[in-house]
């Protein structure tokens, strides 16, 4: 009883089998063809996190999955997947960044947007957490200083708030701004939680004062710069224009710049 | 082989559009030539996800004219042999390191052993297994060389030309090492069931 040709040839045939469902997903999201999305409790609420291979792909605070799924293809001409859970890495990177710790690295998917569009997102990554900078800030600082409006508009179509902090960027005359990621109101809540006086801050530009200096070091910040933080109440000059803590024989402090984006006055 | 040519003129128009297709037309097989090469189900789907990576980000750095010359199903399969063949290679390494006292023979044979969850079988189980896992797992004792020809030619079912090509072996070779494969399997298939006759009737 031997085992013929043909015998040996349908086992082997035989040993054909089906992919896992896994694989095909697997191969499209690393890719970027598709993307994944989970669920990530924010202090604003419970937010939509979606990536794929690239990177982090969208931050969004869609009231369900179907919302999410639809404005997704909508945006980026991708399916987005649901996943259980955010990638235990991607996970803690996104807790340390919110935590304030900017050197921890998260890839970004940013494609599909202009190259002006990635200078502006690059330069709010730069605002420390607790501090806001003008968007003529952000437009003097990549070198576009007319393109303030401009600047507002990219902000606004910032794809992965909170990742990028666009909520770090306010009005020039010191008001809070617009914000994408559900309005006004969850703005003022995150700066609030980063550890910013959100009402000092709105006061103080109320009543004109746009920048602080020390007499000890005569140097001028933005008010919400960390230098500015450590000014003591005694030793604290407002002012009012660059101009005038210029002719007061003040430098502007080297972190926050403070002559990017000042209105010629 | 009409999926195929649709396939690549789908790839060389749209790339990213297209490629959906063709992981969803090809993941069965680089799956099952992995999974056979390889043993482990996991190590196979890894395998395959990596061949299919590979394969897109070495379309998109080709000419539409070199899509359209493609001949996908021996592209692809040498793709995932050649990742398999690597993945062999580190568990051959890591076994030589676990257990330096052993010949490099015994050591191949050691990476082939049955899974765990098998191991506490008695020996004979594998045979009165489902014939399918019984020639699966003698397909892994094959020499590797062996196994990849056997494997293109009557698991994946290329043409001789096409195995040739995948291994960059010469057809000559090809079909003698798919020969030689399928001898040795029809001799270790016997023997097991010899033993298994024995076994029966002490």
């Amino acid at each position: 009883m031997t085992v013929s040709d043909k015998d040996l040839e349908t086992a082997m045939a035989d040993l054909m089998t089906v992919a896992p469902p896994t694989l095909a997903a697997g191969v499209l999201v690393e890719l970027g063809i598709v993307d994944r999305y989970a669920r990530f409790d924010a202090p604003i609420g419970s937010l939509v996190v979606a990536w794929n291979g690239l990177g982090v792909s969208a931050v969004e605070a869609a009231p369900d999955d179907a919302t999410f799924e639809s404005n997704h293809v909508a945006r980026t001409g991708r399916r987005a997947v649901h996943a259980d859970q955010l990638p235990e890495s991607l996970a803690g990177a996104i807790a340390r960044r919110l935590g304030g710790d900017r050197r921890v690295r998260i890839d970004l998917d940013l494609r599909g947007h202009t190259d002006f569009e990635r200078d502006v997102w690059q330069k709010a990554l730069e605002i420390p957490r607790g501090e806001v900078r003008p968007y003529g800030w952000i437009a003097a600082e990549i070198g576009r200083p007319k393109a303030v409006r401009a600047v507002g508009t990219a902000l606004g179509h910032n794809p992965v708030p909170l990742i990028v902090p666009c909520h770090r960027v306010v009005r020039t005359d010191g008001s809070i701004g617009q914000y994408s990621l559900g309005g006004p109101g969850n703005k003022r809540t995150i700066l609030a939680a980063e550890g910013l006086d959100v009402d000092a801050m709105e006061s103080g530009a109320r009543s004109g004062v746009r920048y602080l200096g020390s007499d000890t070091t005569h140097i001028v910040c933005l008010p919400t710069c960390h230098n500015a933080k450590r000014i003591t109440a005694p030793h604290r000059v407002p002012f009012r224009s660059l101009r005038a803590a210029a002719g007061a024989g003040y430098r502007p402090c080297r972190e926050c710049r403070p002559a990017s984006g000042a209105i010629a006055a | 082989m009409d999926t195929d040519s649709t396939l690549i003129s789908a790839l060389a128009r749209d790339l990213d559009g297209s490629f959906e297709a063709l992981v969803l037309a090809h993941q069965d097989r680089l799956y099952s030539i992995a999974l056979r090469l390889l043993g482990d189900r996991r190590d196979a789907e890894e395998a395959a996800q990596d061949a299919f990576v590979r394969a897109h980000r070495a379309l998109a750095t080709y000419e539409p004219e070199r899509i359209l010359e493609l001949r996908l199903r021996p592209w692809l399969a040498t793709i995932v042999l050649n990742l398999c063949r690597s993945r062999l290679a580190r568990r051959a390494a890591r076994a030589a390191i676990a257990r330096p006292a052993l010949s490099l023979d015994a050591t191949e044979l050691g990476t082939l052993e049955p899974r765990a969850d098998d191991a506490a079988e008695p020996a004979t189980t594998a045979v009165r297994r489902d014939a399918r896992e019984t020639w699966a797992a003698l397909l892994l004792t094959l020499p590797p060389a062996y196994r990849s020809a056997v494997v293109l030619r009557h698991v994946d079912g290329l043409s001789y030309p096409e195995v040739a090509t995948a291994l960059d072996r010469p057809e000559g070779t090809v079909k003698a090492q798919v020969h030689r494969g399928l001898a040795l399997l029809r001799t270790a298939f016997e023997a097991a069931r010899q033993r298994e006759r024995e076994e029966m009737t002490a």
